[in-house]
This record gives C-alpha cells, sequence and structure tokens, in this order.
C-alpha cells in the first residue's frame, strides 16, 4: 500500500470524490445549510485556522480527551485486574460492571455535567466513564489467556503466584491491552464530545453545537474534519507504542495496516461502539 | 549433603487416579521403579499410558493419589528447585531474547544474573547457539527452541533433568540430530535424567535402562538394560544389539499397537 503509485491512485481518487460533490451540489443548488461544497468547507475550515479559534477549542477537547484516556484506562486496568486476578471480585462485582456497560453512557452526559458542572471536569469524568470498558475487557481476557504449559513452566521453577504474574500473566496479556487502548483512545474522545454537547463553555464540541444554532453548515462540516484527523493522529499514536512495546507479538509483525481487531476481545467491543454512536 | 547410595527417584506402588463423570480413571497404577544418580533413564509407551502424569508427579505439579515418590532421599511436596523440566513444545517467552529465556530460572529463584550470565552463555556455547543469545525465540528453528528450552532447564544446575517427549514436535532429521547432542550434553554434564518418549529408537539410543509403560492402567510392564557402549552414534541404530533391544520392547506393544518408530 506505500508505492508511489498507490499515493497517488488514493490522492486522484480523493480529489475526483471532492470535484463530484462539488459539481453535485453546484448543478442541483443545494442549500448551503443542508450541503455545502468542499469548497466552502475549506474556506470555514481555513478562516477558523487562520483566527486561532478552532485551535484553542482543539486544545481543550484534547487535553479533555487524553486526561479522560489516561483516567479511564487506568482503571479498567486495575479493575480488569481485579476481576481476572479474584474470583469474588469477580463473581461480586462484575454482574454490577456489566450492568453500568450496558446502561447508555451518553443519557448519562447530563448528570454528570449537573454534578461537576460545565467545566473541564464533567468532559474528563464522561470520556474516561466511556473508555474504560474496553481496557477492562481486554485486560480481563488477556490476564486469563495465559498458555497452560507456560503457568506449567512456571510452576515447576517454583514461582511464586506473584512472578507468575509479573513475568508471564501480564507481559501476556499486552496484546490485549494495547487493543483496548486503541478503542479506549477513540471512545474517550466521543465521550468528551458527547459531554461538550450537553453543557459546555469551550471544545470543539461546544463549537459544533454553537454552529448548529446559526445553520453554519461549512463550519460544522470543518470541525467535524479536524475531529476526524485528530482521532487518526490519535490512534496513530497509539498505533507506534503499540508497534514498540509489542515488538515480539506475531500480529504486530504482520498485520500494521489492520492491526486494529484481531483479537476475539476486540470483537466483542465494537458491537458496543455501534450503540453508543447510534445514540450519539 | 548427599547421602551416597541414596537413589535419585524412588518410586514405590504409586498410583493416580484422576476424577472423572462415571467415576475415578487410574492413570498410574501401583508403578515401581528407581533410577540411581546420573543414570537416563527412558520411558516409552503408547499415548494414554500415563507417562506425563509420572513426569507432572515427580515436576511436583501433580499431587499423588497413592504410594511414594522420593527425589533424593525427599518426598515431592510440590515444585523443587533442584530439577530442570522439558516439555514436548519449547515454552519459550516469545518477548524474552534466547538468553533472558534461558535466565528465566535464575529471575524466578532470584540466584542472579551477574553470576549466571556467564553459566547461560557457556551453556548456549554447549548446544551450539552460540551467536543467538540476543535473538527472540520466533526468529528460531523449531529445533533450537527445544535447544533454548534445554539450555534453561540445565541453567541453575539441578541435578536432575525431567523430559516429556522434548523432540516429539521436530522433523525426523533433526529429531536425530537433537538426540546426539543430548547424549552429548548427558556426557559431559553427567545429570539423572528421566527421558519421555513413545519412540522405540529413541528409547533404546538415549536410554540406560528403558521402561516401558502400559496403558489403561498406567503399569510399568519391563525395565530393560541397554547395554550399548557410549557414546553412541547413530550407526549404532544399524546393529543386530539395537535390533534386539528394540524388537523386545516392540513386542509389548504388538498386541495393543499405536506406536511409532
Amino acid at each position: 500500500m506505500t508505492s508511489t503509485r498507490n499515493v497517488a491512485l488514493s490522492v486522484l481518487l480523493l480529489a475526483v470524490s471532492l470535484a463530484a460533490w462539488e459539481a453535485i451540489v453546484r448543478a442541483f443548488d443545494v442549500p448551503i445549510f443542508i450541503l455545502p461544497p468542499p469548497s466552502k468547507v475549506a474556506v470555514a475550515l481555513y478562516r477558523g485556522l487562520a483566527s486561532g479559534v478552532y485551535l484553542s477549542h482543539l486544545k481543550v477537547t484534547l487535553l479533555e480527551t487524553i486526561l479522560g484516556f489516561v483516567a479511564g484506562s487506568a482503571l479498567g486496568l486495575l479493575l480488569g485486574t481485579a476481576v481476572a486476578m479474584n474470583r469474588y471480585v469477580d463473581y461480586f462485582l462484575y454482574p454490577y460492571i456489566v450492568m453500568f456497560q450496558s446502561l447508555p453512557k451518553v443519557a448519562l452526559a447530563p448528570l454528570i455535567v449537573i454534578w461537576f458542572g460545565l467545566g473541564l471536569s464533567s468532559k474528563v469524568i464522561n470520556a474516561a466513564l466511556v473508555a474504560f470498558f474496553p481496557l477492562l475487557v481486554n485486560t480481563m481476557v488477556g490476564l486469563r489467556s495465559a498458555d497452560e504449559d507456560r503457568i506449567s513452566l512456571m510452576r515447576s521453577l517454583a514461582a511464586s503466584d506473584g512472578q507468575i504474574f509479573w513475568m508471564l500473566r501480564l507481559p501476556n496479556a499486552l496484546p490485549f491491552v494495547m487493543a483496548g487502548l486503541d478503542i479506549a483512545m477513540i471512545f474517550a474522545l466521543i465521550g468528551a464530545i458527547v459531554a461538550e454537547f450537553v453543557g459546555a463553555t469551550s471544545g470543539l464540541g461546544m463549537l459544533i453545537q454553537s454552529m448548529n444554532f446559526t445553520m453554519d453548515v461549512s463550519g460544522q462540516f470543518s470541525v467535524l474534519l479536524i475531529l476526524s484527523i485528530v482521532g487518526l493522529l490519535l490512534n496513530r499514536a497509539i498505533l507506534l507504542v503499540r508497534r514498540r512495546v509489542l515488538f515480539w507479538d506475531p500480529s504486530e509483525k504482520s498485520a500494521v495496516e489492520t492491526a486494529d481487531v484481531e483479537t476475539p476481545a476486540t470483537r466483542r467491543v465494537p458491537a458496543r461502539v455501534a450503540t453508543k454512536e447510534s445514540t450519539t | 549433603m548427599r547421602a551416597t547410595g541414596v537413589d535419585a527417584i524412588t518410586i514405590e506402588a504409586l498410583s493416580k487416579q484422576y476424577p472423572s463423570r462415571g467415576g475415578a480413571v487410574t492413570a498410574l497404577d501401583r508403578i515401581s521403579f528407581q533410577v540411581t544418580e546420573g543414570e537416563f533413564v527412558a520411558v516409552v509407551g503408547p499415548s494414554g499410558c500415563g507417562k506425563s502424569t509420572l513426569l507432572k508427579i515427580l515436576a511436583g505439579l501433580l499431587p499423588t493419589s497413592s504410594g511414594e515418590a522420593r527425589l533424593r532421599g525427599t518426598p515431592i511436596a510440590g515444585p523443587r528447585r533442584d530439577i530442570g523440566v522439558v516439555f514436548q513444545s519449547p515454552v519459550l517467552f516469545p518477548w524474552r531474547s534466547v538468553l533472558d529465556n534461558v535466565l528465566l530460572p535464575v529471575d524466578v529463584q532470584r540466584l542472579g544474573r551477574d553470576r549466571y550470565e556467564k553459566v547461560a552463555m557457556d551453556l548456549l556455547t554447549l548446544v551450539g547457539l552460540n551467536g543467538f543469545e540476543h535473538r527472540y525465540p520466533w526468529e528460531l528453528s523449531g529445533g533450537m527452541q527445544q535447544r533454548v528450552a534445554i539450555t534453561r532447564a540445565l541453567v541453575h544446575d539441578p541435578a536432575m533433568l525431567l523430559m516429556d517427549e522434548p523432540f516429539g514436535a521436530l522433523d525426523a532429521m533433526t529429531r536425530e540430530h537433537m538426540n546426539l547432542e543430548l547424549q552429548r550434553i548427558w556426557l559431559e554434564k553427567k545429570k539423572t535424567i528421566l527421558f519421555i518418549t513413545h519412540s522405540i529408537p529413541e528409547a533404546v539410543f538415549l536410554g540406560d535402562r528403558v521402561l516401558v509403560m502400559t496403558p489403561r492402567p498406567g503399569r510399568i510392564l519391563e525395565d530393560v538394560f541397554v547395554d550399548l557402549p557410549r557414546p553412541r552414534s547413530l550407526e549404532v541404530m544399524n546393529t543386530p544389539e539395537f535390533g534386539r533391544y528394540a524388537r523386545e520392547i516392540r513386542g509389548h506393544f504388538s498386541v495393543q499397537g499405536g506406536l511409532d518408530g
């Protein structure tokens, strides 16, 4: 996919699509508040960036997302470890965690904004709540998937349970954890934007909301474009870390491009993404 | 302190039952044998004869149902540090380099890397993996991976090696080569080795003694002393003596069948 011919082809494909979009909007005289042509979106994007407005809102959203990602991932990692390693936690706590997960987190956002205000904290908390579950599930599955032979080997060396955890289970869970982080990063961005929709004083979600009120559809398109680029970059950052950490993992050596979905654990989670995004 | 005359392995009337639907299954039925220090004992039998169960009991991974199992005079009560185990698959950790895999027992038993890194390097040279210490398991062939596993079992200088069909997954050529290598390592290190296999030629080639096991329930049918001079070369397999031993052992299975080699 990296040959110059393919790059040229994909650029050409993009240019043709944009040109077709522009042509159709002009030919059929589509009102700008329904579907703006790409040229108008480009102008809106340029104005927003040049004035520094987009950048200041982007900074806020990015901070919320990353703080939420860190907090949510840490929580998921700890709870996932507790559920995987302690059968009492598994028995008594896990059903409630699943119940909480079945709840559309978007529906919680208004409450969280009431409790924690219009500022940063409500966005971080919402982002964290959305981000933690993929980490929880993947950590759980990863820690439990340690190969029986490897456990036998460790036991035959008279290893303690703690040593089996640190030397075997945890490194063994890393591919799963990394796949969870991959999803959690995008989830955190969704969580932050949703909370901004509900009530915020700044951030790209708030910006989209206020543009919607003034029927500035070109502006909304340009912010959506920024959001998808941010999402892509955050995802790439995780992949970069993943490639460093999991240099030994077979999936990392073969499937670099399609690295998002290869473990059973990650397949279970995207099903939940669908419900979340449809309610957003 | 090691008292002279104490056997490396003493098994007396050892039985092992597994619970299962429809009553207990007897994997080992009152088996008894001794292994003296430095001896190479091969255990041969078809699948399901309980030979892997026997090894797991000796490794301290499984409790016995009745009877006694002693290593160097002391009853087995869980895993111990004076044995090294080699499994059928190499069981290497992909996130550890070859050297780090070999040093796993040193890390687990907190023996101190400084002292053992040299030991590990010498052993890697002994098994012919000089220069591969910083490679990762996935970069090695199956035979090389199993050599790493053997090195790992030797690194903390255990008195005894328990090997569970260690070359079963290798192709025939590599397997013969590994048999020669193992004999060489054993002659140099003089460890007690209990070697489980389902290949009769492999058992005869390697063993000072061959314990013949039959399944359902697992019993030791015969204890064959293999009186062939060391070091044995692959040519020994073509001698009439070797053929006689192999025939004698195979005779026990002709009724049951299902044994390769």
